[in-house]
């Protein structure tokens, strides 16, 4: 068999494709993230309700509409998205402008109720949702074997990346969003709805959680707790990124689950706080994070 | 050679205008009236509330009162989105050009609230430099150059009364020149012009009327032929 410093090559690659796979999910949310901070200055903790929310809605209209997981992928994260803009409207509107904290503890608290109320209905155990039959089964790569959902997440969770990107970065609608997070009140002034823009950016940020949220749901157990266990670590991605920088949080999110999974592969014990400790250390070196603007 | 404003139209009317930053009372009463294709300043010291005034017609202070009719249509309850799309262009004092954008995007942000406006390659024709860096990010030209484009900005949205605040502020006298010219055109084409100057011999040969500004009141209206006889007094409140 093949080792790589005393690793078997199956076992380093497999860990690879989970930290590619974790890295897809962190960089889908950290994305949503750096969007919704960018214009709106809020940073939204109910973020890892809304990836869970995407998740159990697509769990919930299998079980009873019996609605399919392609279906589920549009229908999910446009639901969810509509939620997060009734919230964004009715509450995150209302104290637009306060200090960060006042954002904070408001999406915190709407995630612990919406945690709280779907923990009462589907308890904590983890609901069951079976993949679609396309994708059972894998491939075998000679040196690994590659199951065809893993193979369909991470292609998908990059074309939504990168689609976003070149959104925000390369087209009129994204000019309106880089230019309203350097100043929105002039863009007001130019005659562009702001409030609107808001709203449907939070929505959008939320649609991209919810995005994940659908993926996850046939490879990793859907409870309500589950986007509570992966927003820190999303934000520790956004932390060492930097907030604001679209490609960076792509690109951090995707490098820190390889790293994660490195680590998991040559030091298991590690491999929880090998984010945090990266975290620190790029705070050392670089406070704004990898890809931050100089303040 | 500029056009005759025309005083059968009232472009803006404000009538006892009050402002607040928070607790601070900034405006005090404002009353002015701007008729169609009007270049008129506002003179007054720094922290008078001549940049105040632009913001609160431009619904962007805190807290406002009193009345501001745009083309006699009460704005007072708009949004700062419906003032724009009343034909209203503003052009701030930091000038306000978007870092994260280009030249083009700059330029092509605000979208177009009346027919009429100038078309890109029209305003390219006016600013030259602005072509030649047109994909430059915004904050890489030079001062003058973007005080250019935030003017050039707000011309091709089509909007007929302008708003500018300070807009030669730290500028070559070259530029501060050519600035000039560009108002004389924009006059020409029958635009409406609210000009917040410090700059006194910049203003004073555009300008039909000059409002002075003082602790957030308007204390002195001068027209352009009256000018030479209360120089005196203008040089007494502009502290000169």
């Amino acid at each position: 068999m093949t080792m790589i410093f005393g690793v078997p090559l199956a076992v380093l690659s497999g860990q690879l494709l989970i930290g590619i796979i974790n890295g897809a999910f962190y960089a889908l949310l950290s994305l949503g993230l750096a969007v919704i901070f960018g214009l709106l200055k809020i940073i939204n903790f109910a973020h890892g309700a809304m990836y869970m929310l995407g998740a159990l809605v697509t769990v919930v209209l299998f079980d009873l509409l019996g609605v399919n997981y392609w279906v589920a992928l549009f229908v999910a994260p446009v639901l969810v998205g509509a939620f997060g803009m009734l919230i964004e409207y009715f509450l995150l509107r209302r104290i637009a402008g306060q200090d960060h904290i006042y954002s904070l503890l408001l999406t915190f608290g709407v995630a612990l109720i919406i945690q709280g109320v779907l923990t009462n209905i589907y308890g904590v155990s983890g609901l069951r949702y079976s993949m679609p039959d396309m994708f059972k089964g894998g491939i075998n790569l000679g040196f690994m074997f590659l199951p065809y959902y893993r193979a369909w997440v991470i292609v998908v969770a990059l074309l939504v990346c990168f689609g976003t990107w070149f959104i925000i970065e390369k087209t009129k609608l994204g000019s309106y969003l880089r230019a309203g997070t350097e100043d929105s009140q002039l863009m007001q002034g130019f005659g562009i709805n702001v409030p609107l823009l808001v709203s449907l950016t939070y929505g959008f940020g939320v649609m991209l959680a919810a995005f994940a949220g659908v993926l996850a749901a046939p490879i990793y157990s859907v409870t309500p707790v589950m986007g509570s266990n992966i927003l820190i670590v999303v934000f520790a991605v956004v932390v060492i990124g930097g907030m604001g920088s679209i490609g960076g949080a792509i690109i951090t999110g995707i490098l820190m689950g390889v790293i994660e999974g490195l680590t998991k592969t040559f030091y298991p014990p590690a491999s929880s706080a090998v984010i945090f400790l990266v975290m620190v250390l790029v705070l050392m070196i670089r406070p704004t994070g990898l890809f931050g603007k100089e303040a | 050679m500029s056009k005759n404003p025309d005083r059968e139209y009232e472009q803006l009317r404000i009538s006892g205008l009050h402002a607040f930053y928070g607790e601070s009372h900034i405006l005090h009463g404002i009353d002015m009236v701007v008729q169609r294709g009007e270049l008129v300043t506002l003179l007054g010291r720094n922290g008078a509330g001549r940049s105040t005034t632009l913001k609160a017609i431009m619904n962007m202070v805190g807290r406002r009162t009193g009345s501001i009719m745009i083309n006699g249509e009460e704005t007072m309850q708009c949004a700062p989105h419906h003032i724009a799309r009343l034909g209203v262009g503003y052009c701030p004092e930091h000038r306000g050009i978007f870092s994260s954008l280009s030249v083009q995007e700059n330029l092509t942000l605000p979208p177009v609230v009346r027919s009429g406006g100038m078309s890109l390659e029209e305003i390219y024709t006016m600013f030259p430099n602005l072509y030649e860096r047109r994909f430059s990010q915004g904050t890489k030209l030079s001062g003058g150059e973007q005080q250019m484009l935030a003017m050039a900005r707000i011309l091709r949205t089509g909007a007929n009364m302008l708003l500018l605040d300070e807009i030669t502020e730290g500028l070559a006298p070259v530029i501060v020149e050519k600035l000039g010219e560009v108002l004389i055109a924009l006059k020409n084409k029958g635009l409406t012009i609210v000009l917040v100057e410090q700059n006194f011999h910049f203003a004073a040969p555009l300008a039909d009327r000059h409002y002075v500004v003082e602790h957030g009141q308007i204390v002195e209206e001068i027209s352009a032929n009256e000018l030479s006889a209360k120089q005196s007094v203008l040089d007494g409140y502009l502290g000169v």
